[in-house]
Protein backbone atom coordinates (compact mmCIF):
# COMPACT_ATOMS: atom_id res chain seq x y z
CA UNK A 1 0.00 0.00 0.00
CA UNK A 2 1.16 3.62 -0.75
CA UNK A 3 0.46 6.16 1.67
CA UNK A 4 0.49 9.44 1.08
CA UNK A 5 0.16 11.58 4.11
CA UNK A 6 -0.32 15.55 4.24
CA UNK A 7 2.36 15.68 1.19
CA UNK A 8 3.21 19.47 -0.10
CA UNK A 9 6.06 20.55 -2.18
CA UNK A 10 6.82 24.06 -3.14
CA UNK A 11 8.84 25.17 -5.59
CA UNK A 12 10.47 28.54 -5.77
CA UNK A 13 10.74 29.77 -8.88
CA UNK A 14 11.68 33.68 -9.93
CA UNK A 15 8.12 34.44 -10.02
CA UNK A 16 7.29 33.48 -6.51
CA UNK A 17 6.60 30.25 -4.76
CA UNK A 18 4.36 27.34 -6.38
CA UNK A 19 2.67 24.59 -4.39
CA UNK A 20 2.81 21.98 -6.98
CA UNK A 21 1.38 19.82 -4.30
CA UNK A 22 -0.78 21.25 -1.55
CA UNK A 23 -1.47 18.67 1.33
CA UNK A 24 -2.18 15.82 -0.36
CA UNK A 25 -3.66 12.71 1.60
CA UNK A 26 -4.03 9.66 -0.81
CA UNK A 27 -4.37 6.14 -0.50
CA UNK A 28 -3.21 3.56 -3.32
CA UNK A 29 -4.06 0.09 -2.51
CA UNK A 30 -2.08 -3.19 -3.30
CA UNK A 31 -2.76 -4.29 -6.50
CA UNK A 32 -4.77 -1.99 -8.23
CA UNK A 33 -4.49 0.42 -11.18
CA UNK A 34 -4.73 3.98 -9.81
CA UNK A 35 -4.94 6.70 -11.90
CA UNK A 36 -4.47 10.50 -11.47
CA UNK A 37 -5.69 12.77 -14.10
CA UNK A 38 -5.44 16.25 -14.05
CA UNK A 39 -4.65 19.18 -16.76
CA UNK A 40 -1.24 20.30 -17.12
CA UNK A 41 0.42 22.00 -14.78
CA UNK A 42 -2.30 20.66 -12.07
CA UNK A 43 0.98 18.90 -10.36
CA UNK A 44 0.29 15.37 -10.74
CA UNK A 45 3.89 14.94 -12.34
CA UNK A 46 5.29 16.33 -8.92
CA UNK A 47 2.72 14.63 -6.91
CA UNK A 48 3.99 11.36 -8.39
CA UNK A 49 7.68 11.86 -8.34
CA UNK A 50 6.96 12.12 -4.25
CA UNK A 51 5.69 8.76 -4.27
CA UNK A 52 9.60 7.60 -5.39
CA UNK A 53 11.50 10.74 -3.34
CA UNK A 54 12.51 12.38 -7.04
CA UNK A 55 10.99 15.09 -5.60
CA UNK A 56 11.57 15.54 -1.71
CA UNK A 57 8.44 16.84 -0.26
CA UNK A 58 8.34 19.79 2.01
CA UNK A 59 5.65 18.57 4.31
CA UNK A 60 4.18 15.23 4.79
CA UNK A 61 4.86 11.64 4.65
CA UNK A 62 5.16 9.20 1.78
CA UNK A 63 5.05 6.00 3.44
CA UNK A 64 5.39 2.57 1.31
CA UNK A 65 4.47 -0.84 2.79
CA UNK A 66 4.90 1.18 6.35
CA UNK A 67 8.33 2.39 5.71
CA UNK A 68 8.36 6.20 5.34
CA UNK A 69 10.38 7.11 2.46
CA UNK A 70 10.74 10.71 3.67
CA UNK A 71 12.48 9.42 6.68
CA UNK A 72 14.51 6.93 4.93
CA UNK A 73 18.26 7.06 5.33
CA UNK A 74 20.40 7.50 1.00
CA UNK A 75 20.86 4.13 1.30
CA UNK A 76 16.97 2.75 2.49
CA UNK A 77 15.94 4.78 -0.23
CA UNK A 78 17.91 3.41 -2.94
CA UNK A 79 16.60 0.22 -1.72
CA UNK A 80 13.48 1.45 -1.62
CA UNK A 81 13.24 2.80 -5.49
CA UNK A 82 14.36 -0.57 -6.59
CA UNK A 83 10.88 -1.98 -5.81
CA UNK A 84 9.11 0.91 -7.13
CA UNK A 85 9.76 1.03 -10.83
CA UNK A 86 8.74 3.91 -13.52
CA UNK A 87 8.33 5.16 -17.08
CA UNK A 88 8.10 8.53 -18.64
CA UNK A 89 6.78 10.05 -21.53
CA UNK A 90 9.65 10.57 -23.08
CA UNK A 91 10.76 6.69 -22.26
CA UNK A 92 14.25 7.79 -21.00
CA UNK A 93 16.03 4.93 -22.31
CA UNK A 94 19.53 5.07 -22.30
CA UNK A 95 20.85 6.04 -26.49
CA UNK A 96 24.04 4.19 -26.03
CA UNK A 97 23.17 1.30 -24.96
CA UNK A 98 21.36 -1.70 -26.94
CA UNK A 99 17.66 -2.77 -25.77
CA UNK A 100 18.86 -5.65 -23.82
CA UNK A 101 21.48 -3.55 -22.03
CA UNK A 102 19.17 -0.74 -21.00
CA UNK A 103 17.16 -3.47 -19.67
CA UNK A 104 19.99 -5.34 -17.68
CA UNK A 105 20.88 -1.80 -16.07
CA UNK A 106 18.66 -1.79 -12.79
CA UNK A 107 20.21 -5.44 -12.38
CA UNK A 108 23.65 -3.78 -12.96
CA UNK A 109 23.21 -1.61 -10.66
CA UNK A 110 21.90 -3.71 -7.87
CA UNK A 111 25.13 -6.50 -8.38
CA UNK A 112 23.59 -8.59 -10.40
CA UNK A 113 25.71 -11.02 -12.28
CA UNK A 114 25.14 -10.22 -16.55
CA UNK A 115 24.76 -13.58 -16.66
CA UNK A 116 21.56 -13.70 -14.68
CA UNK A 117 20.69 -10.15 -15.40
CA UNK A 118 20.95 -11.32 -19.93
CA UNK A 119 18.11 -14.12 -19.04
CA UNK A 120 16.36 -12.03 -16.92
CA UNK A 121 16.28 -9.16 -19.09
CA UNK A 122 14.89 -11.85 -22.16
CA UNK A 123 12.35 -13.16 -20.26
CA UNK A 124 10.70 -9.35 -19.83
CA UNK A 125 11.70 -8.64 -23.40
CA UNK A 126 8.87 -12.03 -24.00
CA UNK A 127 6.30 -10.60 -21.72
CA UNK A 128 6.77 -7.02 -23.84
CA UNK A 129 6.36 -9.10 -26.95
CA UNK A 130 10.28 -7.77 -28.43
CA UNK A 131 12.06 -10.34 -28.51
CA UNK A 132 13.52 -9.71 -31.60
CA UNK A 133 15.06 -6.38 -31.19
CA UNK A 134 16.74 -7.68 -28.30
CA UNK A 135 20.16 -5.77 -30.29
CA UNK A 136 18.14 -2.49 -31.60
CA UNK A 137 19.41 0.77 -30.41
CA UNK A 138 16.55 3.13 -28.87
CA UNK A 139 16.87 5.08 -32.13
CA UNK A 140 15.90 2.45 -34.17
CA UNK A 141 12.53 2.08 -32.65
CA UNK A 142 9.21 2.98 -32.54
CA UNK A 143 7.44 5.02 -29.99
CA UNK A 144 5.61 2.07 -28.78
CA UNK A 145 8.67 -0.05 -29.04
CA UNK A 146 10.64 2.19 -26.78
CA UNK A 147 8.07 2.49 -24.37
CA UNK A 148 8.12 -1.34 -24.34
CA UNK A 149 11.50 -1.38 -23.56
CA UNK A 150 10.91 1.04 -20.72
CA UNK A 151 8.71 -1.09 -19.16
CA UNK A 152 10.18 -4.02 -19.29
CA UNK A 153 13.73 -2.24 -17.84
CA UNK A 154 10.98 -0.79 -15.22
CA UNK A 155 10.07 -4.70 -14.08
CA UNK A 156 13.89 -6.10 -14.25
CA UNK A 157 13.77 -5.47 -10.25
CA UNK A 158 10.34 -7.01 -9.60
CA UNK A 159 8.67 -4.29 -8.55
CA UNK A 160 5.53 -3.69 -6.35
CA UNK A 161 4.55 -0.67 -8.00
CA UNK A 162 4.94 0.65 -11.36
CA UNK A 163 4.65 4.55 -11.78
CA UNK A 164 3.75 5.57 -14.93
CA UNK A 165 4.23 9.91 -15.85
CA UNK A 166 2.29 10.24 -19.05
CA UNK A 167 3.07 7.22 -20.35
CA UNK A 168 1.31 7.42 -23.21
CA UNK A 169 0.83 10.94 -24.04
CA UNK A 170 3.69 10.83 -26.77
CA UNK A 171 1.90 7.73 -28.78
CA UNK A 172 -0.72 7.33 -31.25
CA UNK A 173 -4.28 6.31 -30.04
CA UNK A 174 -3.97 2.12 -31.10
CA UNK A 175 -0.05 2.67 -29.80
CA UNK A 176 -1.45 3.94 -26.78
CA UNK A 177 -3.91 0.99 -26.49
CA UNK A 178 -1.60 -1.28 -26.90
CA UNK A 179 0.78 0.08 -23.96
CA UNK A 180 -2.24 0.11 -21.83
CA UNK A 181 -3.59 -3.07 -22.27
CA UNK A 182 0.02 -4.28 -21.74
CA UNK A 183 -0.17 -2.34 -18.48
CA UNK A 184 -3.05 -4.11 -17.45
CA UNK A 185 -1.91 -7.55 -18.41
CA UNK A 186 1.27 -6.62 -16.34
CA UNK A 187 -0.90 -5.23 -13.17
CA UNK A 188 -3.21 -8.44 -13.21
CA UNK A 189 -0.43 -11.38 -14.08
CA UNK A 190 2.16 -9.96 -12.31
CA UNK A 191 0.07 -8.11 -9.82
CA UNK A 192 1.49 -4.80 -9.87
CA UNK A 193 0.30 -2.03 -8.38
CA UNK A 194 -0.01 0.77 -11.49
CA UNK A 195 -0.18 4.17 -10.64
CA UNK A 196 -1.15 6.30 -14.00
CA UNK A 197 -0.33 10.20 -14.57
CA UNK A 198 -2.51 11.16 -17.56
CA UNK A 199 -4.40 14.24 -18.30
CA UNK A 200 -6.45 12.00 -20.79
CA UNK A 201 -10.05 10.56 -19.49
CA UNK A 202 -9.40 8.14 -22.14
CA UNK A 203 -6.53 6.30 -20.65
CA UNK A 204 -8.60 6.36 -17.02
CA UNK A 205 -11.30 4.89 -18.47
CA UNK A 206 -9.57 2.28 -20.04
CA UNK A 207 -7.61 0.83 -17.69
CA UNK A 208 -8.19 2.15 -14.44
CA UNK A 209 -9.70 0.86 -11.07
CA UNK A 210 -9.83 4.06 -9.19
CA UNK A 211 -8.77 7.93 -10.40
CA UNK A 212 -7.89 10.93 -8.09
CA UNK A 213 -8.39 14.18 -9.90
CA UNK A 214 -5.75 17.04 -9.27
CA UNK A 215 -5.98 20.72 -9.86
CA UNK A 216 -3.59 23.37 -8.87
CA UNK A 217 -1.52 20.98 -6.67
CA UNK A 218 -5.05 19.95 -4.53
CA UNK A 219 -6.79 16.51 -4.68
CA UNK A 220 -10.28 17.66 -5.77
CA UNK A 221 -11.75 14.28 -5.89
CA UNK A 222 -11.03 10.55 -5.59
CA UNK A 223 -13.53 7.53 -7.04
CA UNK A 224 -13.51 4.85 -8.67
CA UNK A 225 -13.67 5.15 -12.64
CA UNK A 226 -17.47 4.52 -12.30
CA UNK A 227 -18.50 6.95 -10.34
CA UNK A 228 -15.97 10.30 -11.36
CA UNK A 229 -16.82 9.64 -15.04
CA UNK A 230 -21.07 9.36 -13.61
CA UNK A 231 -20.83 11.78 -10.98
CA UNK A 232 -18.53 14.05 -11.63
CA UNK A 233 -18.61 16.36 -8.28
CA UNK A 234 -15.59 18.97 -8.89
CA UNK A 235 -15.00 21.06 -11.67
CA UNK A 236 -11.68 19.89 -12.97
CA UNK A 237 -13.39 16.56 -13.20
CA UNK A 238 -15.98 17.66 -15.08
CA UNK A 239 -14.40 19.36 -17.86
CA UNK A 240 -12.38 16.31 -18.01
CA UNK A 241 -15.24 13.93 -18.49
CA UNK A 242 -17.36 16.40 -20.55
CA UNK A 243 -15.48 16.36 -23.87
CA UNK A 244 -14.14 19.60 -25.29
CA UNK A 245 -16.29 19.82 -28.05
CA UNK A 246 -19.63 19.34 -25.63
CA UNK A 247 -18.08 22.28 -23.30
CA UNK A 248 -20.50 24.42 -24.67
CA UNK A 249 -23.13 21.94 -22.90
CA UNK A 250 -21.66 22.56 -20.06
CA UNK A 251 -24.01 25.09 -18.98
CA UNK A 252 -27.56 24.16 -20.84
CA UNK A 253 -30.81 24.81 -18.75
CA UNK A 254 -31.61 21.50 -20.66
CA UNK A 255 -30.70 17.56 -18.84
CA UNK A 256 -29.08 15.71 -21.79
CA UNK A 257 -28.20 12.05 -21.85
CA UNK A 258 -24.49 10.67 -22.42
CA UNK A 259 -23.73 8.06 -24.74
CA UNK A 260 -20.60 6.48 -24.13
CA UNK A 261 -18.78 4.43 -26.44
CA UNK A 262 -15.85 2.12 -25.19
CA UNK A 263 -14.54 0.10 -27.64
CA UNK A 264 -17.96 -1.51 -29.80
CA UNK A 265 -17.47 -1.68 -32.85
CA UNK A 266 -16.91 1.33 -35.37
CA UNK A 267 -18.40 -0.29 -38.32
CA UNK A 268 -22.29 -0.96 -36.74
CA UNK A 269 -23.87 2.50 -37.45
CA UNK A 270 -25.66 2.61 -33.94
CA UNK A 271 -26.92 5.72 -33.76
CA UNK A 272 -28.59 5.77 -36.81
CA UNK A 273 -30.33 2.36 -36.10
CA UNK A 274 -31.10 3.85 -33.07
CA UNK A 275 -33.15 7.01 -34.33
CA UNK A 276 -34.71 4.92 -37.45
CA UNK A 277 -35.79 1.72 -35.61
CA UNK A 278 -37.14 3.13 -32.32
CA UNK A 279 -38.13 6.65 -34.48
CA UNK A 280 -37.04 9.02 -32.73
CA UNK A 281 -35.96 12.33 -32.96
CA UNK A 282 -33.16 13.18 -31.04
CA UNK A 283 -31.19 16.75 -30.80
CA UNK A 284 -27.59 16.26 -30.73
CA UNK A 285 -24.99 18.95 -27.83
CA UNK A 286 -21.91 17.47 -28.69
CA UNK A 287 -19.76 14.35 -29.74
CA UNK A 288 -15.99 13.69 -29.63
CA UNK A 289 -15.92 10.17 -30.75
CA UNK A 290 -12.74 8.15 -32.63
CA UNK A 291 -12.28 5.38 -34.45
CA UNK A 292 -9.71 3.15 -33.14
CA UNK A 293 -8.40 0.16 -34.82
CA UNK A 294 -12.09 -0.47 -36.13
CA UNK A 295 -13.46 0.30 -32.56
CA UNK A 296 -15.26 3.07 -31.29
CA UNK A 297 -13.93 5.07 -28.54
CA UNK A 298 -15.59 8.80 -27.31
CA UNK A 299 -19.17 10.11 -26.17
CA UNK A 300 -22.02 11.44 -27.65
CA UNK A 301 -24.35 14.29 -26.12
CA UNK A 302 -28.29 14.32 -26.61
CA UNK A 303 -30.99 16.07 -25.25
CA UNK A 304 -32.77 14.68 -22.97
CA UNK A 305 -36.34 13.45 -24.41
CA UNK A 306 -39.08 15.07 -22.50
CA UNK A 307 -40.65 11.74 -22.47
CA UNK A 308 -39.67 9.34 -20.17
CA UNK A 309 -41.63 6.94 -22.22
CA UNK A 310 -38.31 7.59 -24.86
CA UNK A 311 -35.73 7.97 -22.61
CA UNK A 312 -36.12 4.19 -21.73
CA UNK A 313 -36.33 3.33 -24.86
CA UNK A 314 -33.19 4.70 -25.86
CA UNK A 315 -31.67 2.82 -22.67
CA UNK A 316 -32.95 -0.79 -23.66
CA UNK A 317 -31.46 -0.45 -26.95
CA UNK A 318 -28.02 1.34 -26.31
CA UNK A 319 -27.95 -1.37 -23.27
CA UNK A 320 -28.89 -3.82 -26.17
CA UNK A 321 -25.85 -2.96 -27.90
CA UNK A 322 -23.44 -2.85 -25.40
CA UNK A 323 -23.42 1.14 -25.15
CA UNK A 324 -23.08 2.94 -21.87
CA UNK A 325 -25.94 5.50 -21.24
CA UNK A 326 -26.17 7.81 -18.16
CA UNK A 327 -28.61 10.63 -17.93
CA UNK A 328 -27.39 14.25 -16.49
CA UNK A 329 -29.87 16.20 -14.57
CA UNK A 330 -28.96 19.83 -14.96
CA UNK A 331 -29.58 21.13 -11.59
CA UNK A 332 -28.82 24.88 -10.60
CA UNK A 333 -28.01 23.09 -7.10
CA UNK A 334 -24.89 21.15 -7.97
CA UNK A 335 -23.20 23.79 -10.79
CA UNK A 336 -23.48 26.34 -8.19
CA UNK A 337 -21.13 23.81 -6.20
CA UNK B 1 65.08 19.09 -49.27
CA UNK B 2 68.38 17.46 -47.96
CA UNK B 3 68.61 14.65 -45.54
CA UNK B 4 69.35 16.54 -42.70
CA UNK B 5 66.17 18.42 -42.61
CA UNK B 6 64.41 15.61 -42.89
CA UNK B 7 65.67 14.12 -39.87
CA UNK B 8 65.21 17.34 -38.10
CA UNK B 9 61.38 17.67 -39.17
CA UNK B 10 60.92 13.99 -38.69
CA UNK B 11 62.68 14.18 -34.81
CA UNK B 12 60.08 17.97 -34.80
CA UNK B 13 57.06 15.55 -35.72
CA UNK B 14 57.88 12.52 -32.71
CA UNK B 15 58.38 15.99 -30.06
CA UNK B 16 55.13 17.52 -30.90
CA UNK B 17 53.36 14.24 -30.71
CA UNK B 18 54.57 13.21 -27.25
CA UNK B 19 54.55 17.12 -26.11
CA UNK B 20 50.84 16.94 -27.07
CA UNK B 21 49.74 13.26 -26.67
CA UNK B 22 50.97 13.54 -23.19
CA UNK B 23 49.72 16.81 -22.25
CA UNK B 24 46.33 15.60 -23.88
CA UNK B 25 45.94 12.28 -21.70
CA UNK B 26 47.30 14.76 -18.33
CA UNK B 27 44.47 17.34 -19.21
CA UNK B 28 41.56 14.93 -19.50
CA UNK B 29 43.34 12.48 -16.50
CA UNK B 30 42.48 16.19 -14.53
CA UNK B 31 39.31 17.33 -16.69
CA UNK B 32 37.82 14.85 -16.94
CA UNK B 33 36.70 14.63 -12.82
CA UNK B 34 37.22 18.37 -12.69
CA UNK B 35 34.33 19.07 -15.61
CA UNK B 36 32.47 15.90 -13.63
CA UNK B 37 32.15 17.64 -10.50
CA UNK B 38 31.34 21.37 -11.85
CA UNK B 39 28.18 19.58 -13.57
CA UNK B 40 27.05 17.89 -11.07
CA UNK B 41 27.66 20.52 -8.09
CA UNK B 42 26.22 22.78 -10.31
CA UNK B 43 22.12 24.42 -10.29
CA UNK B 44 19.97 20.97 -10.48
CA UNK B 45 23.01 18.67 -10.33
CA UNK B 46 22.28 15.30 -8.60
CA UNK B 47 25.10 16.20 -6.22
CA UNK B 48 23.81 20.33 -5.87
CA UNK B 49 26.49 22.57 -3.60
CA UNK B 50 26.86 26.25 -4.54
CA UNK B 51 30.37 26.99 -2.97
CA UNK B 52 32.47 23.74 -4.60
CA UNK B 53 30.65 24.89 -7.75
CA UNK B 54 31.63 28.46 -7.49
CA UNK B 55 34.92 28.05 -6.07
CA UNK B 56 35.85 24.82 -8.89
CA UNK B 57 34.52 27.59 -11.47
CA UNK B 58 36.31 30.73 -10.58
CA UNK B 59 39.67 28.41 -10.68
CA UNK B 60 39.01 27.21 -14.25
CA UNK B 61 37.91 31.01 -15.55
CA UNK B 62 40.93 32.57 -13.95
CA UNK B 63 43.21 30.01 -15.34
CA UNK B 64 41.50 30.14 -19.08
CA UNK B 65 41.58 34.18 -19.07
CA UNK B 66 45.68 34.32 -19.27
CA UNK B 67 47.26 34.38 -22.15
CA UNK B 68 49.02 30.83 -22.98
CA UNK B 69 52.64 32.59 -23.37
CA UNK B 70 52.10 34.46 -20.03
CA UNK B 71 50.86 31.47 -18.29
CA UNK B 72 53.84 29.58 -19.98
CA UNK B 73 56.40 32.44 -18.54
CA UNK B 74 54.64 32.84 -14.96
CA UNK B 75 54.62 29.06 -14.23
CA UNK B 76 58.46 28.41 -15.10
CA UNK B 77 59.10 28.04 -11.70
CA UNK B 78 56.62 25.53 -11.08
CA UNK B 79 57.61 24.06 -14.29
CA UNK B 80 61.48 23.72 -12.94
CA UNK B 81 60.29 22.42 -9.57
CA UNK B 82 58.33 19.43 -11.45
CA UNK B 83 60.77 18.56 -14.47
CA UNK B 84 63.98 19.80 -13.04
CA UNK B 85 64.15 22.25 -16.46
CA UNK B 86 62.35 24.86 -18.56
CA UNK B 87 64.14 23.85 -21.88
CA UNK B 88 62.59 21.14 -23.68
CA UNK B 89 59.43 18.86 -24.75
CA UNK B 90 59.16 17.37 -21.43
CA UNK B 91 58.86 20.54 -19.76
CA UNK B 92 56.62 21.98 -21.89
CA UNK B 93 54.16 19.56 -21.47
CA UNK B 94 53.66 21.15 -17.45
CA UNK B 95 52.50 24.46 -18.71
CA UNK B 96 50.11 23.25 -21.49
CA UNK B 97 48.29 20.69 -18.98
CA UNK B 98 48.06 23.66 -16.89
CA UNK B 99 46.03 25.75 -19.47
CA UNK B 100 44.48 22.66 -21.05
CA UNK B 101 43.24 20.98 -18.21
CA UNK B 102 40.43 23.70 -17.23
CA UNK B 103 39.67 24.48 -20.65
CA UNK B 104 38.83 20.23 -21.06
CA UNK B 105 36.86 21.02 -17.84
CA UNK B 106 34.38 23.14 -19.39
CA UNK B 107 34.49 20.81 -22.15
CA UNK B 108 33.37 17.92 -20.13
CA UNK B 109 31.15 20.02 -18.42
CA UNK B 110 29.26 21.28 -21.44
CA UNK B 111 28.92 17.29 -22.83
CA UNK B 112 27.45 16.50 -19.70
CA UNK B 113 24.99 18.97 -20.12
CA UNK B 114 23.77 17.93 -23.34
CA UNK B 115 23.06 14.46 -21.42
CA UNK B 116 18.85 14.42 -21.14
CA UNK B 117 18.22 14.55 -17.72
CA UNK B 118 15.17 12.37 -18.28
CA UNK B 119 17.42 9.41 -18.48
CA UNK B 120 19.19 10.80 -15.17
CA UNK B 121 16.14 10.81 -14.14
CA UNK B 122 15.10 7.68 -14.61
CA UNK B 123 18.54 6.67 -13.44
CA UNK B 124 17.92 7.72 -10.17
CA UNK B 125 14.21 6.61 -9.97
CA UNK B 126 15.84 2.70 -10.73
CA UNK B 127 18.20 3.54 -7.54
CA UNK B 128 21.04 4.35 -8.77
CA UNK B 129 23.85 5.78 -6.55
CA UNK B 130 25.43 8.93 -7.73
CA UNK B 131 28.81 7.39 -8.75
CA UNK B 132 26.82 4.74 -10.65
CA UNK B 133 24.90 7.55 -12.25
CA UNK B 134 28.48 9.15 -13.49
CA UNK B 135 30.24 6.38 -14.28
CA UNK B 136 27.12 3.94 -16.26
CA UNK B 137 24.97 6.76 -17.13
CA UNK B 138 26.55 10.34 -17.83
CA UNK B 139 29.75 9.41 -19.45
CA UNK B 140 29.00 6.94 -21.59
CA UNK B 141 25.80 8.94 -22.78
CA UNK B 142 27.96 11.83 -23.34
CA UNK B 143 31.00 9.69 -24.69
CA UNK B 144 30.72 10.52 -28.76
CA UNK B 145 30.44 14.18 -27.42
CA UNK B 146 33.54 14.01 -25.13
CA UNK B 147 34.87 12.42 -27.94
CA UNK B 148 33.95 15.24 -30.77
CA UNK B 149 35.62 17.96 -27.91
CA UNK B 150 38.76 15.77 -27.60
CA UNK B 151 39.58 16.41 -30.96
CA UNK B 152 39.01 20.05 -30.12
CA UNK B 153 41.26 19.79 -27.72
CA UNK B 154 44.11 17.49 -29.10
CA UNK B 155 44.34 20.51 -31.93
CA UNK B 156 44.32 23.49 -29.34
CA UNK B 157 46.77 22.04 -27.68
CA UNK B 158 49.02 21.12 -30.72
CA UNK B 159 48.84 25.15 -31.52
CA UNK B 160 49.57 25.68 -28.01
CA UNK B 161 52.66 23.29 -28.65
CA UNK B 162 53.87 25.45 -31.05
CA UNK B 163 53.49 28.56 -29.00
CA UNK B 164 55.68 27.02 -26.19
CA UNK B 165 58.48 26.62 -28.99
CA UNK B 166 58.79 29.94 -28.20
CA UNK B 167 60.14 29.74 -25.11
CA UNK B 168 62.52 26.68 -25.39
CA UNK B 169 60.18 24.29 -25.66
CA UNK B 170 60.70 21.57 -28.66
CA UNK B 171 58.92 20.02 -31.42
CA UNK B 172 57.55 21.29 -34.57
CA UNK B 173 56.80 24.86 -32.97
CA UNK B 174 60.65 24.89 -32.13
CA UNK B 175 61.86 24.34 -35.44
CA UNK B 176 59.76 27.22 -36.71
CA UNK B 177 60.69 29.45 -34.77
CA UNK B 178 64.28 28.55 -34.95
CA UNK B 179 64.94 28.08 -38.47
CA UNK B 180 61.81 29.92 -39.94
CA UNK B 181 61.49 33.11 -37.52
CA UNK B 182 65.39 33.63 -36.53
CA UNK B 183 67.44 31.93 -39.95
CA UNK B 184 64.87 33.31 -41.72
CA UNK B 185 63.90 29.85 -43.84
CA UNK B 186 60.81 30.82 -44.97
CA UNK B 187 60.77 27.40 -46.64
CA UNK B 188 61.33 25.56 -43.44
CA UNK B 189 58.71 27.50 -41.69
CA UNK B 190 56.13 26.71 -44.21
CA UNK B 191 56.71 23.11 -44.38
CA UNK B 192 56.25 22.72 -40.41
CA UNK B 193 52.87 25.04 -40.71
CA UNK B 194 51.89 22.37 -43.54
CA UNK B 195 52.82 19.79 -41.16
CA UNK B 196 51.21 21.12 -38.07
CA UNK B 197 47.86 21.22 -40.45
CA UNK B 198 48.13 18.13 -41.56
CA UNK B 199 48.45 16.59 -37.97
CA UNK B 200 44.97 18.49 -37.09
CA UNK B 201 43.47 17.48 -39.97
CA UNK B 202 44.09 13.59 -39.38
CA UNK B 203 43.36 13.78 -35.63
CA UNK B 204 39.72 15.86 -36.94
CA UNK B 205 38.59 13.67 -39.74
CA UNK B 206 39.73 11.00 -37.17
CA UNK B 207 38.03 11.87 -34.05
CA UNK B 208 34.94 12.28 -36.43
CA UNK B 209 34.68 8.97 -37.81
CA UNK B 210 34.98 7.41 -34.76
CA UNK B 211 32.18 9.47 -33.66
CA UNK B 212 29.59 8.86 -36.52
CA UNK B 213 30.85 5.00 -35.95
CA UNK B 214 30.28 4.57 -32.16
CA UNK B 215 27.10 6.92 -31.43
CA UNK B 216 24.17 5.25 -31.65
CA UNK B 217 21.70 8.04 -31.73
CA UNK B 218 21.56 8.03 -35.21
CA UNK B 219 19.51 5.74 -37.23
CA UNK B 220 22.15 3.30 -39.05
Amino acid sequence: MIRLENVSKIFETKEGKVTAADHVDLEINDGEIFGIIGFSGAGKSTLVRCINLLEKPEEGRVLIDDLDLTNASEKELRQARRSIGMIFQQFNLLSQRNVIANICYPLEIAGIDKKTAAEKARKLLKIVDLEEKEKAYPSQLSGGQKQRVAIARALATDPKVLLCDEATSALDPLTTRNILQLLKKINREMGVTVVIITHEMRVVEQICDRVAVMSNGVVEETGTVEEIFRDPKSDTAKKLVIPEQASGVRNPTRDFIRIIFDGQSSYEPVFSELILKENLRLNILGAGTEDIGGNAYGQLLIERPEDEKDVLRIREFLGSRGVDVEEVAIDTERRER
Amino acid sequence: MNEKLIQLLAAGIGETFYMVVVSTAAAYIIGIPLGVIVFVTGTGGIKENRPVNAVLSLIINIIRSVPFLILLVAILPFTRLIVGTTIGSTASIVPLVVAAAPFVARMVESSLKEVDPGVIEAARAMGSTNFQIIWKVLLPEAGPSLLLGMTIAFATILGYSAMAGFVGGGGLGAIAVNYGYYRYQTGVMLITVALLVIIVQIFQEGGIRIVNKTDRRKKL
